[in-house]
């Protein structure tokens, strides 16, 4: 399949069950709701080096968020439920909390299941701080030196999906990153997912394994071009200079689908010579999300392995 | 459809109505409503005997005509709801659990004393001792809210330990007298010695308010809880002003003649 002259492989996205949260933190201005946000989602591009995957899902106005002040949407992914709430109490703890003017609130509200984290954070408050239960929904006000900072106690979280990916080849850097970056860009537009990495962009992504019985994961050498003369198994076709990847987590699979879809569609518009995406040969995931099938009318995606949808 | 209770022999003394609630009427036709058992004074009576009924239990209750001398309308109820077309007496949904009451007029004193759930809305002034504990009684109302579109009289949440009582004017003397936690907002003005006793607890006014010795100012600030409540009374149908919302207020805490954990937030002018 081609879609302007960029060649879109018949292959699949391989990606994984997670839990996540959706945070929402309000501040006195724009900036320093984001300045949290940038501060909570900081060092959480992967779970095997940082326990969790977050990013900025994109700012909410004033009118939709609880107390009225401009916020910004964050969305946490670890890969089960009870880490995901220990890395919440952490992560607001050391990042909201701290940051001037904020306040949390769970952004998950008809979840079915929650884990405490303004109960566990109200201990800061060393006995001062205070209760307040308004229509069933029970918050903490923590003294804090710049007045209070007000937190859920309870925040909702759902299972999800993590690993979702593009790969985008192209003829040389600037071309690969002009095209990754217009797919980052269509991609950041939809509701539910987040791109953990720099600038939603890695372009040192993994294979399992490594010669190193110590490593887990090592680097991706079928994509990595320098190695394309010799590598025991290239997937960099000749003409191509550098291959970047989008990973994408998402709470549903709808989100990652239309995320796909819309990436696909911007980086070859901007000249990507060849997308692709990674996988196991779906040894390990639950999803595959195949690439030409997000591109049809109808999206059709298999699902493996006794996985939720 | 629901059923409808239209008052056709005023009382001329008190009657006593808990039967008036959306559980105990579930599932019973006209005549069986009719004949349950109302207080008359000091005399055993029947529902039938002071209201015409139509219709059938299913959740919702309507009450028409003047009410002012039937008491415990709703008391102790856990569902449903019940919605009043005039003023109504002492008592109203005391003890309920659950559920929605709406007056369209006036209430007597004791709304929702010791009320641990569900909401109730009065779109007119309300009497004393609104979602307070009964005398001898430690704790006053434990959930729920109280809305008032109008005035309260006194000891306005008495001992109230959690919910929120809103008042869109004045509150009489002894707002929050006991306190133990909870919230009380006043957009209008607080009557004398607001917060005696309390523990813990907020008490909100939009106005400048005389407060005793025993309760020490610690700062102007905007509270971000205070947002969050008064966007929610906005939703509510409560006059709440983008001032309100966005505004500093005077806290004081107090009461330094008990734990001194309670708070009176003063919009600053």
């Amino acid at each position: 399949m081609r879609i302007h002259n960029t060649e879109i492989v018949n292959t699949f996205a391989e990606a994984f069950k997670m839990w996540a949260a959706r945070v929402i933190i309000t501040a006195e201005t724009p900036r320093w709701a984001m300045e949290a946000a940038r501060s909570m989602t900081g060092f959480a591009t992967s779970i095997i080096g940082c326990k969790l995957e977050a990013g900025i899902e994109g700012e909410v106005p004033p009118e939709e968020t609880l107390d009225g002040r401009p916020g910004v949407s964050v969305l946490v992914f670890t890969v089960d439920a009870e880490s995901l709430g220990k890395r919440l109490v952490e992560r607001i703890g050391q990042s909201v909390m701290t940051c001037p003017t904020t306040a949390c609130f769970n952004g998950l509200e008809d979840a079915e299941e929650t884990v405490v984290v303004g109960g566990q954070l109200r201990y800061f408050g060393d006995g001062y701080q205070i209760s307040k239960v308004l229509n069933g929904r029970r918050f903490w006000r923590i003294p804090v030196m710049d007045g209070e900072f007000l937190v859920d106690e309870r925040f909702g979280i759902q299972p999800a999906i993590g690993g979702g990916n593009l790969l985008i080849l192209g003829e040389d850097t600037p071309s690969t990153l002009r095209a990754a970056e217009a797919a980052v860009a269509a991609m950041r537009e939809v509701p539910g997912v987040i791109l953990p990495f720099p600038g939603g962009i890695v372009r040192s992504g993994s294979k399992t394994g490594s010669r190193y019985k110590f490593l887990f994961a090592s680097t991706n050498d079928p994509y990595c071009p320098t190695l394309r003369a010799f590598a025991p198994e290239t997937h960099v076709p000749p003409g191509v200079g550098c291959v970047m990847e989008i990973v994408i987590d998402g709470l549903d699979m709808p989100a990652i689908e239309e995320a796909t879809r819309r990436g696909i569609h911007a980086a070859a518009e901007a000249g990507a010579v060849q997308i692709s995406a990674g996988n196991y040969g779906g040894t390990l995931g639950q999803y595959q999300v195949w690439l030409h099938s997000v591109l049809s009318d109808q999206y059709s995606v298999i699902s493996g392995m006794g996985a939720d949808n | 459809m629901s059923v409808t209770l239209t008052l056709y022999t005023t009382p001329t003394v008190p009657l006593e109505a808990e039967v008036i609630t959306p559980d105990r009427l579930a599932g019973l036709s006209e005549a069986e409503i009719a004949a349950l058992p109302v207080q008359y004074g000091n005399e055993r009576a029947a529902l039938g005997d002071f209201f015409r009924v139509a219709g059938s239990g299913n959740g919702e209750v309507r009450l028409e005509g003047d009410l002012s001398r039937v008491k415990l309308i709703g008391a102790g109820m856990t569902d449903g709801r019940i919605l009043i077309e005039g003023n109504v007496g002492m008592h109203l949904g005391a003890l309920m659990r659950g559920g929605e009451i709406v007056v369209e007029g006036d209430v007597g004193d004791w709304v929702g004393a010791e009320m641990i759930g569900g909401r109730i809305v009065i779109k007119g002034n309300a009497g004393h001792m609104v979602g307070a504990a009964y005398r001898g009684s430690v704790i006053g109302m434990q959930g729920g809210e109280i809305i008032v579109h109008g005035n309260a009289g006194n000891e306005v949440g008495h001992a109230m330990r959690r919910g929120l009582i809103a008042i869109a004017e004045d509150s009489g003397d002894f707002t929050g007298v006991n306190m133990r936690a909870g919230t009380i907002v006043v957009l209008g003005r607080l009557g004398l010695r607001t917060g005696a006793g309390m523990r813990r607890g907020t008490i909100v006014s939009m106005h400048d308010a005389p407060l005793l010795p025993t309760f020490g100012y610690a700062c102007t600030y905007s509270p971000t809880f205070l947002r969050v409540y008064l966007r929610y009374l906005r939703q509510m149908g409560l006059p709440i002003e983008d001032a309100h919302i966005n505004g500093r207020y005077r806290r004081w805490s107090g009461d330094a003649v008990e734990l001194n954990r309670g708070e009176i937030l003063l919009l600053f002018r």
